[in-house]
């Protein structure tokens, strides 16, 4: 017993940004680098763009989790950012609606405009910018209030509707939208968190789209949730599609197939690859691209 | 791995069998000292209830004489009943003291009178005046009362039921009248309202607690009314805005050793600033409630801090995420879910200042205090310090009435900690 014990290899080092998580496979994406001066294959730019990345670099304290992006979002496209844990794609997602505000050591540099406005400018006011792009979150985190106020909370605070019939109307709308009316119609007072994970994501989605934002930003929506909650989700996320611009970070490589138009392959907070959702999982350009999603590394 | 342990199955399961009985003995040993702290702090309780009960429940009862009286206007001089000054100079003693020679009529020497006036309270004259003053009729009437029966008479009859009868105060000719009254049923124990509704009295018969329980509420509600709102606001500014750096640190270490001060360096601390500086008087539930809120202050911050920590990250998130301001998202989702835990710790400060007494005797609310406080700016004491007051009076019957006192100041710091619990379960939303 105790040999074995000794024979155990070393425990692996610690990675130190918050959301990235440390990577264990073997072998690790870290074995594989990408040159700095790497050029990112495909077609990483759109003429009708709603975002526009340009040299992204971001940075946790002294470690840099993002290099160099650059990259465009279509009006109305879905977008799936897909890549080995800890690329940084849900740290570049982040970006898109200043959600590293939050975090004290994150730095921001390069560009990234929204409809040709710099959303890192000192006079862009926060507040404003996530009611235009708003976030779905990995975990399910509805509001431990009714289903009614989960919803019309956005609304409120951002004065969308002055009268109480106003404010019921968005909130039919946004849950119809998101799938969820049918099944909490009659209980709109019960507590948001005493639904079941897939319909507590629909809440939050349809929270989020309360307040009409332009783009959604959805951070691995799917992940904790069962196969058929993940499967309605989807089939929201290709009807949102028609209405609102979607960037999705997803671990599963199947669902960035079913749901996006494009597909952008991050590797060690490089972007490697952006192509058509169908030419990335059939004729990727990047050898590293066609090593991932052949599952010979993760 | 797997291959060695493929190989030796046998052995391995010999040598965890060997270390089996050992293992459950340490585990029984372990479970058993358990058991025996609990049963030493539960044992520990009991003993304290039992004392302080056993001593005290006797202050909630007084004994009382029946006596047949007169309102004479003769012995009284009150002419009128209605004006207010004639009967607040009436000789009320006069009415008593004719009485009690009425009712004991063998008593005719000059000390055996004193001696016999005695076993009445001079509150039982009081008594007959608040009772004019409510019926004026009652002037030149005569009436059947049960009056309060002095300190003294009550130690003695109340040890005298117990079979161990304390006659050091009590000369023999009282004895045989208490015993002649206790034969006709004219002496007995009633339930002490006094306790409850007079402030301290130099007589113990006369002592109660009202004073320091309406001193203890309004230093408490001082206390709450400015250390609830710094404390919360203290900590919201230091766990959601203050940025991490040494100074804040430097901040974060001192709040935690200043809840570990000893209290009566804050009652110094009030004595030299509020009362020394400031000017403010002596005596008063408002240095009072200042001083405990310095006190109180370190133990609601951390608390405090502790209740927003625990609010979940995604639930901020969530409020960032559909464009509330960081105002919006403290006010509308971390502080009602931070409430419950910071409502406990609020309350659990209260009660240590509730049971505080060291820095309040170094601002003088120590002082012997008769009326009951109409405000904050009365002179006052607390219940812990009228405890400590009385604990020190050589009177016999004061020794039940702290202990009386102790169990009122108990019932209050449970009532506390049970507030407390309720807020917690009723405010608290499961996510």
């Amino acid at each position: 017993m105790q040999q074995t014990l000794e024979q155990k290899p070393p425990v692996s080092p610690k990675v130190s940004a918050p959301p990235m998580a440390p990577t264990f496979s073997i072998p690790e994406p870290a074995q594989m680098p990408v040159s700095a001066d790497y050029k990112t294959v495909g077609v990483p730019l759109v003429e009708n763009a709603k975002f526009a990345m340009r040299d992204v670099n971001v940075f946790y304290g002294e470690k840099q989790a993002v290099f160099n992006v650059n990259l465009d979002i279509g009006e109305n496209e879905v977008i799936a950012m897909i890549g080995p844990s800890g690329c940084g794609k849900s740290t570049f997602l982040r970006c898109l609606n200043r959600m590293n505000d939050t975090i004290d050591i994150c730095r921001v540099t390069g560009s990234i405009q929204l409809d040709g406005e710099e959303i890192y400018a000192s006079k862009m006011d926060v507040v404003p910018l996530r009611a235009r792009v708003g976030m779905v979150f990995q975990k399910p985190n509805p509001f431990p209030k009714s289903i009614y106020e989960n919803v019309a909370y956005g609304p409120k605070i951002h004065g969308l509707a002055s009268r109480r019939v106003d404010l019921d109307e968005i909130v039919e709308t946004s849950l119809r939208r998101a799938g969820l009316w049918e099944e909490v119609k009659d209980r709109l007072d019960a507590p948001g968190t005493g639904l079941s994970g897939g319909q507590q994501q629909r809440l939050c989605i349809a929270r989020t789209i309360a307040v009409s934002p332009e783009v959604i930003l959805m951070d691995e929506p799917c992940s904790a949730l069962d196969p058929i909650a993940t499967a309605k989700i989807e089939e929201l996320i290709a009807e949102l599609s028609q209405n609102y611009t979607i960037a999705i970070v997803t671990h599963s490589m199947q669902q960035a197939a079913r749901v996006s138009h494009r597909t952008a392959y991050f590797h060690l907070g490089k972007l490697i690859e952006v192509n058509d959702t169908q030419k990335v999982f059939t004729t990727p350009d990047h050898a590293l691209t066609e090593a991932y999603i052949t599952g010979r590394f993760g | 791995m797997s291959n060695t342990n493929k190989k030796a199955p046998a052995r391995t399961m010999d040598l965890v069998e060997r270390s089996l009985a050992r293992r459950y003995g340490a585990e029984k040993r372990f479970r058993f000292y358990g058991v025996i702290s609990v049963v030493i702090g539960v044992l520990a309780l009991a003993l304290l209830f039992w004392e302080i009960f056993s001593a005290g429940l006797g202050g909630f009862r007084q004994t009382h004489i029946q006596l047949t009286l007169k309102f004479d206007p003769d012995v009284l001089e009150i002419a009128d009943a209605r004006d207010a000054r004639q009967v607040q100079n009436g000789n009320f003693e006069g009415v008593v003291r004719a009485a009690l020679a009425e009712r004991f009529p063998a008593v005719l020497d000059r000390g055996g009178r004193r001696d016999l006036n005695g076993i009445l309270s001079i509150g039982a004259a009081f008594d007959l005046r608040d009772k004019l003053v409510d019926e004026p009729e009652l002037l030149g009437q005569t009436r059947t009362y049960w009056l309060l029966a002095d300190d003294d008479v009550d130690t003695y009859y109340k040890s005298l039921r117990e079979g161990n009868a304390f006659t050091a105060r009590t000369s023999e000719a009282r004895q045989v009248w208490i015993q002649e009254l206790i034969d006709g049923g004219e002496l007995r124990t009633q339930f002490n309202t006094r306790l409850f509704t007079s402030g301290d009295s130099s007589e113990p018969e006369m002592a109660g607690i009202l004073g320091a329980v309406v001193g203890s509420l309004l230093t408490l509600l001082v206390t709450f009314i400015l250390s609830f709102p710094i404390g919360v606001a203290a900590a919201v500014y230091l766990e959601e805005y203050a940025p991490r750096n040494r100074f804040t640190d430097f901040i974060e270490v001192n709040i935690s050793n200043l809840a570990a001060v000893p209290s009566i360096i804050f009652g110094l601390l009030g004595l030299a600033i509020f009362i020394g500086l400031f000017g403010m008087p002596r005596s008063i539930p408002l240095v009072g409630g200042l001083v405990l809120t310095l006190m109180t202050l370190p133990t609601i911050i951390i608390s405090s801090r502790n209740a927003i920590k625990a609010v979940p990250p995604s639930i901020r998130e969530a409020a960032l995420g559909i464009g509330a301001s960081k105002m919006q998202m403290i006010l509308h989702h971390v502080l009602p879910l931070a409430m419950p835990g910071m409502l406990t710790g609020a309350i659990i400060g209260m009660a240590q200042a509730l049971g505080e007494t060291a820095p309040l005797l170094m601002i003088g609310m120590v002082a012997f205090i008769m009326d009951v406080p109409n405000g904050i700016s009365d002179p006052a004491t607390v219940l812990p310090v009228q405890i400590f007051l009385w604990s020190d009076s050589p009177e016999r019957a004061f020794v039940e009435r702290t202990s009386a006192a102790i169990m009122v100041l108990l019932a209050f710091l449970v009532c506390m900690n049970t507030l407390a619990v309720w807020l917690r379960k009723r405010l608290e939303r499961r996510w």
